[in-house]
């Protein structure tokens, strides 16, 4: 394939690089911050000081830093939660249904043992946060399984289901009677909050994070199951022939995947809010699909991509006092996740300058 | 259910349709081209904050409908160079689009939200046909961008299946390195029918900033633009089954909406459900007949074409 008048050509690399594999998610991020720095100069702001207040007040001070880590953990652990899935190359596009049936099913615990000590309460919450989201993967997974319904759009369209069940829970029957009719549920008893660190608000959803990181990590490079998944997802046919039962694994991988990312909203509801409350969540189901293919789908650095984000998250909301819209901060992830696309070719090809190489030898045979 | 509600029912089932219809006719298009794009709804939503600005600032609302079409073949025109050129991932190029398209609308329409738009298309009727018993009232007495859908359906259908270009369109789609060997060009058809796609989209967003809000508010494409993709599965590829496809959809949307008017005793949450509920009702159902039926999207649908591998 010939680029610029054959002044550059492309040649496929043997392996894929492991040089260009950090450097384009690198690259990527600063040319995303470029179309920023464009979008906010059309709108008459400074891009250079914005970007500086940005970065420093999520990453500079202590309550910044903090608040960073608060952000991060919905990001992390929806971001792993897809990120199982798409290591089989299913599409759960579905995190933030999961996320809010998950924070749905730990506030029905919340709400009716309302009495009970801690160490009943959050271990049951964990459990239906768990089953919330995973349940809410699980439906789709069904047809996907055994009619090859497509899950991108199943998945898709329960996000709404979901949010507007949400929606109807804290508009209706859940709503605080002393609540001054806010659309909120009552406060949870102390036994329902997940403890925190220190006086700050980072919450133990952050462990849970970082453990099930960890886990994936052993899951997907050291177990045969983790072999299985990512055979399944690079070659069905080969997997069918191995004997690997594809069906139940899209069972098994939805169901895990939409119990991750409903932890992500117990996390959220248990850790942070303290009840459940509409609209609790600006797209963290969406942020992760990008934080998990920013990452590789490499579960360690996925905890790494769902820092930078959580700060890019409190830096864009400091910023909106300065009358820069929070949305900025949408508008450059997905330029992130375009560049990253772009740059993978980089992975697969070598780019060379002028001289074409020899091209006798390369490929197969024309035709079929 | 008397006849006058009966009417209104369908008349707003066309008009609900509408957008779904545009998207629909877009992504059709673009697939059988080969290129899968889910960004249909950032292209939407560009689509309907852009022509929503240009319609309010020149006062036209022709002139919003060019922009988002503009707008949305320049959203697409990033996704084809992606895949197309790059050979980038077809499905995390398009959920990019989406997420870009909804930062980006959300971005530019910050200081529009909630302003009226003074010069929406109005209803026109049509001379004669209007008057025909029942179906007058509920085509014929629509805003231009309704009946410029009714041209389009059948302008694409003999495109797809009764010109060369079509045939090269769907040879491109189905098979791309026979195609390439028989002279196609298939990276210029696929980037032309992927920005074709997205100017479909486009109009589709400004039909809902330009006519049947009119106005724009964040998000307002509400998942139109992923049921016009089920759409596409649902038509077959076919622009006709989508017409009607799009006012069965549009007919959901319509009747939850004229629900809530009457004394219903549902949630009106309830009732906001019942177009994704009954999309994936039917993408069950389709995917089983279409299943039995052999009938299967084209079959490069998500692959790259890389010349060096055929």
């Amino acid at each position: 394939m010939k680029f610029g008048g054959g002044l550059i050509t492309l040649e496929k690399r043997a392996a894929p690089s492991p040089v260009m594999a950090v450097l384009v998610p690198v690259i990527s991020v600063v040319l995303a911050l470029l179309v920023g720095a464009v979008f906010l100069k059309l709108t008459g702001q400074g891009p250079f000081p914005i970007y500086m207040e940005m970065f420093s007040r999520a990453f500079g001070t202590r309550y910044g830093l903090s608040e960073t880590i608060v952000k991060s953990i919905p990001l992390m652990l929806a971001g792993l939660g897809v990120a199982v899935a798409f290591r089989m190359q299913l599409w759960n596009i579905g995190g933030e249904g999961q996320l809010f049936m998950g924070a749905f099913a730990a506030t029905w615990v919340a709400l009716n043992f309302p009495d009970q000590p801690a160490w009943f309460l959050l271990p049951l919450m964990f459990f239906a946060g768990c089953v919330g989201g995973g349940v809410w993967g699980l439906i789709p997974a069904l047809p996907r399984a055994y009619m090859g319904v497509n899950e991108i759009i199943t998945t898709l369209m329960l996000n709404y289901v979901a949010i507007l069940w949400v929606e109807y829970l804290v508009y209706g029957p859940w709503k605080d009677p002393q609540g001054y009719n806010f659309p909120l549920t009552a406060k949870f008893s102390a036994g329902a909050i997940l403890p925190t660190l220190g006086d700050s608000r980072i919450h133990a959803g952050l462990l849970f994070g970082l453990t099930i990181a960890v886990v994936l990590w052993v899951v997907f490079n050291r177990t045969r199951w983790g072999y299985e998944i990512r055979v399944i997802g690079d070659s069905p046919g080969a997997a069918r022939f191995a004997g690997m039962n594809i069906p139940r694994n899209i069972l098994v991988v939805m169901a895990v995947s939409g119990a991750v990312c409903g932890l992500a909203g117990m996390a959220e509801v248990s850790g942070l809010m303290h009840r459940l409350q509409p609209g609790f969540s600006p797209g963290y189901g969406y942020t992760a699909i990008i934080i998990a293919w920013l990452a590789k789908l490499n579960p360690l650095a996925i905890v790494l991509v769902a820092f930078l984000f959580g700060g890019l998250q409190v830096g864009g909301y400091i910023v909106q006092t300065s009358g820069v819209p929070a949305t900025m901060v949408a508008m450059l992830q997905g330029s992130v996740l375009f560049f990253i696309l772009g740059g993978d070719i980089l992975l697969r090809y070598r780019l060379r300058w002028r001289r074409p190489p020899d091209t006798t030898v390369k490929g197969k045979e024309v035709g079929t | 259910m008397n006849y006058d509600f009966l009417v209104a029912v369908l008349a707003t089932a066309v008009v609900a349709g509408t957008p779904i219809l545009y998207a629909a006719l877009g992504e059709i298009v673009c697939e059988r081209a080969g290129i899968l794009n889910l960004g249909v709804e950032g292209m939407m939503l560009v689509g309907a904050v852009t022509g929503f600005i240009a319609a309010l600032s020149t006062g036209n609302p022709w002139a919003g409908v060019l922009m988002a079409l503009l707008a949305g073949g320049a959203m697409a025109s990033i996704h084809a160079f992606l895949t197309v050129s790059l050979k980038a991932n077809q499905v995390v190029s398009g959920l990019a689009l989406t997420l870009f398209g909804t930062g980006l609308s959300a971005y530019i329409g910050k200081a529009y939200i909630g302003m009226p738009l003074p010069n929406p298309f109005r209803p026109v009727e049509v001379p004669v046909l209007s008057e025909i018993p029942f179906l007058g009232a509920i085509l014929f007495r629509n805003d231009p961008l309704v009946y410029l859908s009714f041209l389009l359906v059948p302008l694409l259908w003999f495109l797809l299946f009764g010109t060369r270009a079509g045939l090269n369109m769907r040879a491109v789609g189905e098979n791309p390195a026979a195609a390439d060997s028989l002279g196609v060009n298939v990276f210029a058809t696929r980037y032309m029918y992927v920005i074709i796609g997205g100017m479909l989209a486009g109009i589709g967003g400004a039909y809902l900033s330009l006519t049947y809000v009119p106005a724009w508010m964040e998000n307002m494409v509400a998942g139109r633009g992923w049921i016009a993709v089920a759409l596409v599965i649902f038509a077959t590829w076919n622009p006709v089954n989508a017409l009607i496809g799009s006012y069965i959809f549009g007919g959901i949307h319509a009747l939850g909406f004229r629900l809530q008017t009457l004394d219903v005793s549902v949630s009106p949450y309830f009732l906001k459900m019942l177009p994704y509920l009954f999309t994936i009702a039917v993408l069950i159902f389709v995917t089983r007949k279409n299943n039995l039926n052999r009938i299967g999207a084209p079959k490069a649908l998500g692959l790259a074409y890389d010349r060096e591998e055929r």
